[in-house]
């Protein structure tokens, strides 16, 4: 079967999630739900010279929220805390290839505002509306 | 208007619904989601569409033509309404919102007045949120305790917990008919016997019952009743709180302000009589005449009917998704014993997950915890998939969403 919603590469890393699990000694953590969907994700960072040196996730959920999850843990590996916080909701869908609709976007989105979360809670920064508003 | 039929004829059903003519994704539309609102027949929608067109007014208090029909037709539907669960009296339906209103209005006007220190309000585990929460907030204002009557492993309540915990202490026993989730009917009847030897009173959540099979308020002898337009082929906004007409007499007002009162002064105010004293402001007038087109529609088509082919459509939906590979269903295996609600969980699929394949075969399921998050717990899950049916579904629409399970099921495999 086809599927618009469910391409290969996102049943893959749900199936098969990169980086999961928990992170020897994480500088930062941080864990949040969708209570509508009952999705779970919890990210832990490695944080040096400004960077993500290392990630992990763990969480439980749909397919969408867990896929998302793996994917950004990859993508932002290297990258800057700064280069984390200008993410936005077109680089999850640039990952994901879709767009998962208006009733699944929360489900996508919830893994970029946990890592969001824990960027700014590393940073000692206050988080922002529109990080709350992701998921 | 369809006749009185010996069996219902769902393709001629349809016909009177022009919502599910609809192509969703490229596909005919295959609505199993009755249990979370039904769709609307021609009839409905027309009396709602006359309202406004033709007569439109306020009711109650205007003294010219258009205010007398409205006020009529909004009573004629109190009337039908009544005749449809058999209560003593017309006074006895109060319209409200929905079964939500219709449960927090007793909960806030019999509760406060009733239940104190030390009581005891008992409901059961597989009791929707609504049924729920204002029964905690009453509980937590007055010092009261709530308890909750588990199932076994079929989906049934426990009567040996019904006989244990209905006690000298309980104040009211709140018990849905029919599970949204597990589809399971429960027996009211001997519920609401144990509550009354105790000299508690009997609420029954009507909401999935009303719609979909005879309910007939007298025979169950419950004290109040609850239930929903839009879920019974009525509009949204407009609900019932059926009440013995002794309690209604009793309990003191629930929203303050117009068509509720008999006199107001600076010094205070005196209350019209029930069903008007829980009645304030302009009520939903065009969703009463929606309520009361559908309920005669129903009634033409005879309650027994519909909750035959329920029991049918739903005999065949078990009989099928049994045959489904690594499917649990949850609630009682036995036909007889449901409404034509069936939750399930294909494998370690996230049920939202599903929902969104087979809405990309123009299926509408419910996914998640069905405001019933008690119940979920209690069973270990996050959530279910739950199809639900109604009149106007058939066998052939139960093929389809067996099929897109297949599909679902290959496409998730390792």
């Amino acid at each position: 079967m086809s599927s618009d919603i469910y391409k290969d590469i996102i049943l893959d890393y749900y199936r098969n999630p990169r980086n999961f699990g928990d992170l020897p000694d994480p500088d930062v953590r941080a864990k949040d739900s969708n209570p509508l969907c009952g999705d779970i994700i919890e990210m832990q960072l490695k944080i040096g010279d400004g960077k993500v040196n290392d990630i992990r996730f763990k969480g439980k959920g749909c397919a969408i929220s867990q896929a998302s999850a793996s994917m950004l843990t990859e993508a932002v590996k290297g990258k800057t805390l700064d280069e984390v916080k200008g993410m936005g909701k077109p680089n999850v869908l640039e990952l994901l290839g879709i767009d998962p609709g208006p009733t699944r976007i929360k489900c996508a989105l919830l893994a970029l505002k946990v890592l969001k979360l824990a960027v700014y809670g590393h940073l000692g920064q206050a988080v922002g509306e529109e990080v709350k508003q992701l998921a | 208007m369809v006749e009185k039929l010996e069996t219902i004829n769902a393709a001629r059903i349809r016909e009177d619904f022009p919502v599910l003519k609809r192509q969703v994704n490229d596909k005919l539309l295959v609505y199993l989601d009755s249990a979370a609102t039904s769709q609307k027949p021609n009839t409905v929608i027309n009396a709602i569409s006359r309202y406004y067109r033709e007569y439109n007014a306020n009711v109650h208090r205007g003294i010219y033509k258009l205010a007398e029909e409205a006020t009529l037709a909004h009573e004629e539907a109190r009337e039908n309404v009544a005749k449809f669960i058999n209560t003593r009296r017309t006074s006895e339906i109060v319209f409200t919102r929905n079964t939500t209103e219709a449960l927090n209005l007793t909960a806030y006007s019999w509760g406060r007045a009733n239940v104190g220190k030390g009581d005891k309000i008992v409901l059961t585990i597989m009791e929707h949120h609504s049924n729920i929460v204002p029964w905690q907030l009453l509980a937590e204002e007055k010092g009261a305790e709530v308890s909750f009557v588990k199932i076994d492993e079929n989906g049934e309540l426990r009567q040996d917990e019904v006989q244990e915990q209905i006690d000298e202490r309980t104040k009211i026993v709140c018990v849905t008919h029919a599970s949204n989730v597990l589809g399971t009917i429960n027996p009211i009847r001997d519920i609401g016997r144990v509550a009354h030897r105790y000299g508690a009173l009997f609420l029954v959540d009507a909401a999935q019952s009303v719609p979909h099979m005879p309910v007939d308020v007298q025979d169950i002898d419950c004290d109040f009743a609850a239930f929903s337009g839009h879920k019974m082929l009525g509009p949204t906004g407009i609900g019932v709180l059926y009440g013995k007409t002794e309690y209604l007499e009793s309990m003191p007002p629930f929203l303050g302000g117009g068509e509720m009162i008999r006199e107001v002064h600076t010094t205070g105010s005196s209350w019209k009589d029930p069903p008007y004293k829980f009645e304030a402001g302009t009520p939903n007038i065009s969703g009463a005449i929606g309520l009361g087109a559908a309920v005669n529609y129903l009634r033409a088509i005879g309650m027994k009917h519909v909750h035959d082919h329920e029991k049918e459509i739903t005999r065949y939906a078990l009989d099928r998704l049994k045959q489904v590979e690594e499917l649990k269903i949850y609630g009682p295996t036995d036909a007889d014993r449901r409404v034509g609600v069936v939750s399930f969980n294909l494998g370690d699929i996230h049920s939202h997950d599903l929902a969104s394949i087979l809405d990309e075969e123009g299926i509408a399921i419910r996914s998640g915890h069905h405001c019933a998050q008690p119940l979920m717990e209690f069973l270990q899950i996050p959530a279910t998939s739950r199809a639900s049916f109604y009149i106007y579904n058939t066998k052939e629409e139960v093929d389809v969403l067996i099929g897109a399970l297949e599909k679902a099921r290959k496409l998730f495999a390792r």
